[in-house]
């Protein structure tokens, strides 16, 4: 068999710069928690509204008495619930999205805030989201012909601003509009 | 000499592929039109999404398996110089897949089966198209019956020689797309035909969606083959020059065949049914399978500098001026190798999941692999099909001066229309929306971008037509065109090739191996966890 020296060379070359990626990778997966969002949980999408944590009551912005925010989001044909929800910005927030009937995603445009939503499973995004405004999000997977119309809206806010608007409201429900 | 039984079975699947890609561009550019809402008479997203669901099958799965499946049965006999293997066999796929087109196609065209030609279930659609579908695949297994046999019986009558390196790459493929149709296989038959015809109440959209994947990501290998073929076996010699090296070919094949089907939890990144340790296992085998795209790119380059510089030209880049660039053939490699390069990158930022965040399921990602495929790879199915018309016709080609109008245009239409659409996925617009709707001042930036892509689409779709219509005035011509299919020879004689390079049967057990290790307990998790079915939904 032969191999030219300079094909020798330049296969050595791309296996340095794809093992490069890949060392990047996984020393952020393994070092620094970076992974692609995942925890394999399944929840019966037929009946949300009897579970309890999906419970129509339950679902939005919760701070908890460790200070922990979670957001609890229902997605179905067409719109995430609730519609508008209030966040702080720079703080570490937990996305958890179900969907009650088919295949939904979604993105808020701009951020890193992205899942797909599969029925029967539970989907949870940690994430922060640096910059202060009104953002929508937005349904980006077909999920049939009123695909287009699927959206709702989060406003972001200052983080001191937040605090006073959370102690401000009922223990964890949030503007419902 | 090409024998008629060959030429009329290619012909026969080349023009079902090529009749379906041109109305799939008419398509194409109606989606365009529709979802800017520039013209307000043509809105509706129940045409529209019969549309889109109707393009993407033909262009996925029509064009690309009766193109792959006539472009395998002409290297089949020219390069082993054989006869193929069963003709019988031969038409009944083309019938059976033939077939399965048609009966796709009813419920695709009247709206009853606007799932997208990705499927995801609990939206279920016409059992007719699940059924279609199905068979499109059956068909095509046969064609890979017959390579695999074709390959097997040269073997025999030629012990220890090596197979010529064109033939080893389509059985290759054939293998490949034995093992990529069985994830979907598996879908369609155990869970959205039962479900279609209403046997089954419920099914498991996470498990719907982990076979997908199986499937989802060698498929565009499968796709993409018959360009690389085309980059190794005919570009050299058009360009007239040499292979740089046969064994390497060989040993790229063989890396992204094994490598692609392991791979396909790419797609699920962004999915909560995998753990991330899957994901991360089969992300870092996406890097494995860029391997052999790198060595591609190195010897067809290569190869083209020895044929620049066989030409007289000099210099560090002098060769590529005097490459012959009015040579359909090498006119699309250099093309087809500029859009990799482009796509490329994109494809970097989605096999890196931390970017891919930003990105997934944005307008990016049909920006992103209409570079690819219907950039890259079907340039190259242009090219393939410029080749061989007139030596299967036995008539010159109506005109090559409108074949190379033709490739330049595909090329430029399709950096007009793909450039916006990345930008658009940037700007965060979904794909697979009808139009926009959403009440963001967000939006008001993406008008101008959707009309650079109204205008792109259609300098395509005028390429598109240009294509076929010089293909079908070639079958019209008078005068006579003598030629035979010339495959590059490689600049040292393969001599002594180890048998890992001339047989897939190794190959196979460790794909075997590498999917039980890869899919074994992602698909068996959904039989040991407590799952909850989803009933079926329209759309
Ligand atoms: C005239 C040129 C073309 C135009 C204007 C065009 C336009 C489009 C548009 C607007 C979509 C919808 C994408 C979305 O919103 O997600 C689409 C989908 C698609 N196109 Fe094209 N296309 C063209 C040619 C091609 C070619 C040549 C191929 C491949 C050979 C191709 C393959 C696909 C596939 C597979 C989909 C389905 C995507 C999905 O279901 O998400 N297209 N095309
Ligand atoms: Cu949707
Ligand atoms: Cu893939």
């Amino acid at each position: 068999m032969h191999i030219d020296p300079l094909e020798k060379k330049w296969a050595y070359a791309t296996v340095g710069i794809a093992g490069l990626f890949v060392g990047i990778i996984l020393i952020d997966a393994l070092f620094h928690g970076i992974n692609a969002p995942s925890n394999v949980e399944t929840i019966d999408s037929a009946s949300l509204h009897l579970s309890e944590e999906f419970d129509e009551d339950n679902l939005g912005v919760q701070l908890d008495e460790n200070g922990n925010i979670t957001i609890r989001m229902v997605a179905g044909r067409y719109g995430f619930y609730p519609k508008h929800i209030t966040v702080p910005a720079d703080t570490s927030l937990t996305f958890r999205w179900v969907s009650m009937d088919v295949l939904h995603g979604v993105h808020m445009p701009m951020t890193n805030m992205s899942t797909m939503i599969v029925p029967g499973y539970v989907a949870q995004v940690t994430t922060t989201l640096p910059k202060p405004g009104e953002y929508p999000l937005l349904c980006d997977e077909y999920c049939g012909i009123g695909h287009d119309h699927m959206w709702s809206n989060v406003s972001v806010v200052a983080k001191e601003h937040w605090t006073a608007l959370a102690i401000s409201t009922s223990k964890g429900r949030q503007d419902n509009d | 000499m090409i024998d008629a039984v060959t030429k009329k079975l290619a012909f026969s699947h080349l023009w079902v592929a090529f009749g379906a890609f041109l109305l799939a561009c008419f398509m194409g550019e109606y989606q365009v039109l529709e979802r800017s809402g520039f013209i307000p008479a043509i809105e509706s997203s129940a045409v529209y999404f019969a549309s889109v669901s109707t393009h993407g099958v033909l262009m996925a799965f029509v064009l690309t398996t009766f193109f792959i499946m006539g472009f395998g049965y002409v290297v089949a006999t020219t390069s082993l110089k054989q006869r193929i293997w069963n003709p019988q066999w031969a038409w009944a796929g083309f019938g059976i897949s033939l077939f399965g087109t048609v009966l796709a196609a009813i419920p695709l065209l009247t709206g009853k089966a606007s799932v997208l030609y990705t499927f995801y279930p609990p939206i279920i659609g016409h059992w007719m198209f699940y059924f279609g579908a199905t068979l499109l695949i059956v068909g095509s297994w046969l064609w890979c019956v017959i390579m695999i046999m074709m390959m097997r019986e040269w073997k025999q009558a030629n012990p220890g020689a090596p197979v010529p390196l064109a033939m080893f790459a389509t059985v290759g493929n054939a293998l490949l797309w034995l093992w990529t149709s069985a994830g979907v296989a598996l879908e369609v038959l155990f869970q959205l035909i039962p479900m279609a015809l209403g046997w089954m109440d419920t099914l498991d959209p996470g498990l719907a969606r982990t076979l997908f994947a199986w499937t989802l990501h060698p498929i565009v290998y499968f796709w993409l083959i018959p360009a690389y073929i085309a980059f190794y076996v005919f570009v050299p010699k058009q360009a007239g020059g040499y292979l740089f090296s046969d064994e390497i070919a060989r040993a790229a094949f063989v890396v992204l065949i094994v490598f692609a089907l392991p791979i396909g939890f790419h797609h699920l990144y962004m999915d909560p049914e995998q753990a991330k340790g899957w994901k991360l296992l089969h992300g870092v085998g996406t890097f494995v399978v860029s391997l052999p795209t790198f060595i591609t790119g190195f010897t067809v380059i290569a190869s083209l500098e020895i044929a620049g510089r066989l030409r007289g030209g000099k210099g560090l880049f002098g060769w590529i001026g005097s490459l012959p660039w009015r040579n359909p053939m090498v006119l699309s490699v250099i093309l087809a190798l500029l859009m990799l390069i482009l796509g490329g990158f994109g494809g970097l930022v989605n096999a890196s999941y931390a970017m891919n965040a930003m990105i997934h399921n944005t307008a990016w990602v049909p920006g992103h692999f209409h570079l690819i495929f219907a950039g890259t790879t079907v340039i190259m199915y242009f090219a393939i099909a410029y080749y061989l018309w007139p030596i299967m016709a036995d008539k010159p080609l109506f005109s090559k001066d409108l074949a190379l109008v033709q490739l330049w245009t595909w090329f430029i239409g399709m950096t007009i229309l793909t450039t916006p659409w990345h930008v658009l996925g940037l700007l965060g617009q979904p794909r697979r929306i009808s139009g926009v709707e959403y009440n963001s001042l967000l939006t008001l930036a993406w008008d101008p971008y959707e009309l650079a892509m109204i205008f792109g689409g259609l300098v395509m779709l005028g390429s598109a037509c240009l294509f076929v219509y010089n293909l079908a005035m070639t079958h019209r011509s008078q005068e006579v065109f003598e030629g035979e299919i010339e495959y590059a020879e490689p600049i040292h004689p393969v001599t002594d090739l180890p048998e890992y390079l001339n047989d897939f049967t190794l190959w196979n057990k460790v794909i075997a191996g590498l999917m039980a290790v890869s899919f074994g307990v992602p698909i068996l998790q959904f039989f040991f966890m407590k799952t909850f079915g989803s009933s079926a939904w329209g759309f």
